[in-house]
C-alpha cells in the first residue's frame, strides 16, 4: 500500500530551516516504493516565496503552499487548520513529519490528537526494517537511555525529528517538483498573539546550532559570558549554559542545556567552567565532539570530553579567540 | 476558580538511569514530581491563594505516582486523582484520553501541566488533552496572569523569543522553567495532606476501553538500551597559548569540527 508522507516546512527569517531538510531526509529514508512525499509550506502572504522553489529541489513529489497573512505568527489552532487544508489536496492516509522546534513540538500533538493519531516525538533515528516497519530511536531521560519505538497503526501518524540528527536532504540538480497553492479560510483563533519580542540576541538557535559554547558556574557573572559569546560568534555558534549558571542568574533560562532545559547534539560542544553534573551531561553528551575547559582536573565533564584543558576559562577562552583570529 | 494540574512522577534528574534487560531498573532511585509539572502546580496554588477556588492534581501512572500526588497535596493541592495504569510512559494517545475525560468530569476552568516530562520528554500529553477538550492552549509559559474578564495573559518562550498571548478560559497552559520558584511542602502541609482525598480511578470507570479500537495505543516500545559509553579523551598539556593552538589544530584536522566563517 502506498502511503502519503507530508513534511511540514518551517522558515526562519525567510529561509527554510535546516531541520526541514533533515525531516525530508528522514521521511525519504523511511519511504517504501510507491510512497509519495509532499512538503507543506505555510507562508504569511509575504516575501519568502523562494522557500517553495528551494523545497521543490529537495526530492519531494510536490510542494503545497498555504499562504495567508495570519500564518505569519504561530497560533496552534490556525496552524493545525492550515495543515489540514493542505492535506485535503492529498491522499487521506497520511504520515506527517515535523521538526521538533518551538513550533513543531507545540503543533504536532494538537494535530495528532485531532487525527486520533500516534506520535513519535523528538526522534533521533528512523529506519525501515526488513518487514517494512519503521523503527524510531528516541532519547529517554534526556539521553540516559535510548528507546526503539514503532507505530501500531500505519496511518495517520505524526513524527517530530530532533534537529542535527539526520543529514539534510541535498538539492537535486534539475529537480523541480510541482508547486501548488491551496485555498485557506482560517478559523477564528481563540489565542490572540499580541507581541513577539526577540529576547536572546544572536541568530543561531541553540537546538540547531552546529557549535555551542556553554558556560557554567565557573563563568561567575553575566559579564563572564562575554568571551564565550565572542568565541561563539567567531565559530558561527550559539551560547548555552548549565543549570548552575542559570540558577545563579548569569543568563536566561532559555539557554539552559540539560535534562531540564534543552537537549542538544551539535558538531562541537565547548563546556567552559561546567563541572558536568549528571543532569547537564544528559543534555549534551550526544554532541559529536566535546571540549572541556575547567580549573578542576577531577571535574566529571573531563570523563566524556574528547579534548580537555585544565585551566582558567578566562585565560583559555581569550587564547582560543586569539588563535582563531590569527593574533598569535 | 477550580484548577486542575496534570502531573507525572519521574526519576529525579540527579539520579543515573540503569537499563537492564530492556527495562529501567532503579529500585533505589528517588522519584519526584516532574519539575516542569511542579512549576504548573506552584502557579495553580498561587492563583488559588489570591483568587480562591480549588486545586486538583491528576496523574495517570503506576504505583510510583502516589508519592508525587501526596507531595502535591502537602504543597497545598486540595484533592488528588490517580488514574492507575501499568506504565507511566505509555502511549500518549491513550494517556491523554484518560486525563481529558477526568478533566471533563471535574468541571475545571484552567488546567496547568508541564512543558514536557524529564523522563519520556515527548511533550505530547498536555497539548493533546487541550485538543481533546476542544480548549485553546499556550505552551512553554514563563509568566501568566488571569484577568477578571476570563482572559489569561501569558508570556511564552519560543526558542529565545518572548511571545505575549491572550487565551480565553477555559484553557490549558504548559509551564516552562522560569515561571516561578516552587515551594517546599511544610511540615503542617505534610500532616494535613494525610487527610486530603486521594481518589483512585481506572480506565473502566472513566468509560475508556484502552484494549482495542479508538482508545487503543498507537505506538509501542520495541526496546530500551543504555546509550553507548563515551570514553574520556585526552587532556592537553603545556602553557595556555600552546594548549589553545593545539586544541584549534586538533579540532581542525583530527576532529574536523571547525568550519570558520
Amino acid at each position: 500500500m502506498s502511503r502519503q508522507h507530508i513534511v511540514v516546512a518551517e522558515c526562519r527569517d525567510g529561509e527554510l530551516r535546516r531541520v526541514t531538510l533533515e525531516a525530508i531526509a528522514a521521511a525519504r529514508a523511511c519511504m517504501a516504493d510507491g510512497d509519495r512525499l509532499a512538503a507543506v509550506l505555510p507562508l504569511d502572504g509575504g516575501a519568502d516565496a523562494g522557500a517553495a522553489e528551494a523545497l521543490a529541489q529537495r526530492g519531494v513529489d510536490e510542494v503545497i503552499v498555504v499562504d495567508h497573512p495570519v500564518l505569519g505568527r504561530y497560533a496552534p489552532e490556525t496552524h493545525v487548520a492550515a495543515l489540514l487544508a493542505a492535506a485535503t489536496a492529498l491522499a487521506p492516509e497520511t504520515r506527517w513529519w515535523l521538526g521538533h522546534t518551538a513550533i513543531g513540538r507545540d503543533l504536532a500533538p494538537r494535530l495528532a490528537a485531532r487525527l486520533g493519531a500516534g506520535q513519535v516525538s523528538d526522534a533521533i533515528g528512523a529506519a525501515r526494517g526488513g518487514d517494512g516497519r519503521i523503527v524510531f530511536t528516541r532519547a529517554l531521560h534526556a539521553g540516559k537511555a535510548l528507546e526503539q519505538r514503532a507505530f501500531l497503526m500505519d496511518a495517520p501518524a505524526v513524527v517530530t525529528v530532533r534537529p542535527n540528527n539526520f543529514a539534510p536532504a541535498e538539492a537535486i540538480a534539475g529537480a523541480a517538483a510541482p508547486i501548488r497553492s491551496v485555498p485557506f479560510d482560517p478559523p477564528i483563533s481563540r489565542v490572540v498573539v499580541r507581541d513577539v519580542v526577540q529576547r536572546v540576541s544572536g541568530t543561531v538557535d541553540l537546538a540547531e546550532a552546529r557549535v555551542i559554547i556553554a558556560g557554567g558556574r565557573g563563568v561567575k557573572s553575566a559579564a563572564g559570558f562575554g568571551p564565550l559569546a565572542e568565541l561563539a560568534a567567531l565559530l558561527g555558534g550559539a551560547v548555552g549554559a548549565s543549570r548552575g549558571a542559570c540558577d545563579a542568574g548569569y543568563c536566561d533560562y532559555a539557554l539552559q542545556i540539560g535534562q531540564t532545559g534543552k537537549t542538544v547534539t551539535p558538531d562541537l560542544y565547548i563546556a567552559c567552567g561546567i563541572s558536568g553534573a549528571v543532569q547537564h551531561l544528559a543534555g549534551m553528551s550526544r554532541s559529536r565532539v566535546i571540549v572541556a575547559i575547567n580549573k578542576d582536573p577531577d571535574a566529571p565533564i573531563f570523563g566524556i570530553a574528547d579534548y580537555g584543558i585544565v585551566g582558567d576559562l578566562f585565560e583559555v577562552v581569550p587564547a582560543l579567540i586569539a588563535e582563531l583570529s590569527g593574533e598569535f | 476558580m477550580n484548577i486542575a494540574v496534570l502531573l507525572k512522577s519521574v526519576i529525579a534528574t540527579d539520579e543515573p538511569v540503569v537499563v537492564r534487560n530492556g527495562k529501567i531498573e532503579n529500585s533505589e532511585a528517588k522519584w519526584v514530581i516532574n519539575p516542569y509539572d511542579e512549576y504548573g502546580l506552584e502557579e495553580a496554588l498561587r492563583l488559588k491563594e489570591t483568587r480562591g477556588g480549588t486545586v486538583t492534581v491528576l496523574s495517570a501512572g503506576n504505583d510510583k505516582t502516589i508519592e508525587a500526588l501526596r507531595t502535591a497535596l502537602a504543597m497545598g493541592a486540595d484533592e488528588a486523582i490517580w488514574i492507575r495504569t501499568e506504565d507511566s510512559s505509555g502511549d500518549e494517545h491513550v494517556v491523554s484520553l484518560l486525563l481529558a475525560e477526568a478533566v471533563r468530569r471535574g468541571g475545571f476552568e484552567l488546567v496547568f501541566a508541564g512543558h514536557l516530562s524529564v523522563d519520556n520528554g515527548a511533550g505530547q500529553v498536555a497539548i493533546r488533552v487541550a485538543e481533546l477538550l476542544g480548549w485553546p492552549h499556550a505552551g512553554a509559559v514563563v509568566a501568566c496572569e488571569v484577568g477578571e474578564d476570563g482572559t489569561v495573559r501569558v508570556t511564552r518562550d519560543a526558542e529565545g523569543d518572548s511571545e505575549s498571548w491572550e487565551v480565553p478560559l477555559p484553557a490549558l497552559l504548559t509551564a516552562q522553567q522560569g515561571l516561578n520558584e516552587p515551594r517546599y511542602p511544610a511540615l503542617a502541609g505534610i500532616m494535613k495532606a494525610k487527610r486530603k482525598p486521594l481518589r483512585e480511578m481506572t480506565a473502566d470507570e472513566l468509560g475508556i476501553d484502552t484494549a482495542s479500537g479508538e482508545a487503543s495505543a498507537r505506538t509501542t516500545r520495541l526496546g530500551l538500551a543504555s546509550p553507548p559509553e563515551r570514553a574520556a579523551g585526552r587532556k592537553l598539556q603545556g602553557a595556555v597559548r600552546e594548549q589553545a593552538a593545539e586544541l584549534i589544530a586538533l579540532l581542525r584536522n583530527e576532529a574536523k569540527a571547525l568550519k570558520e566563517r
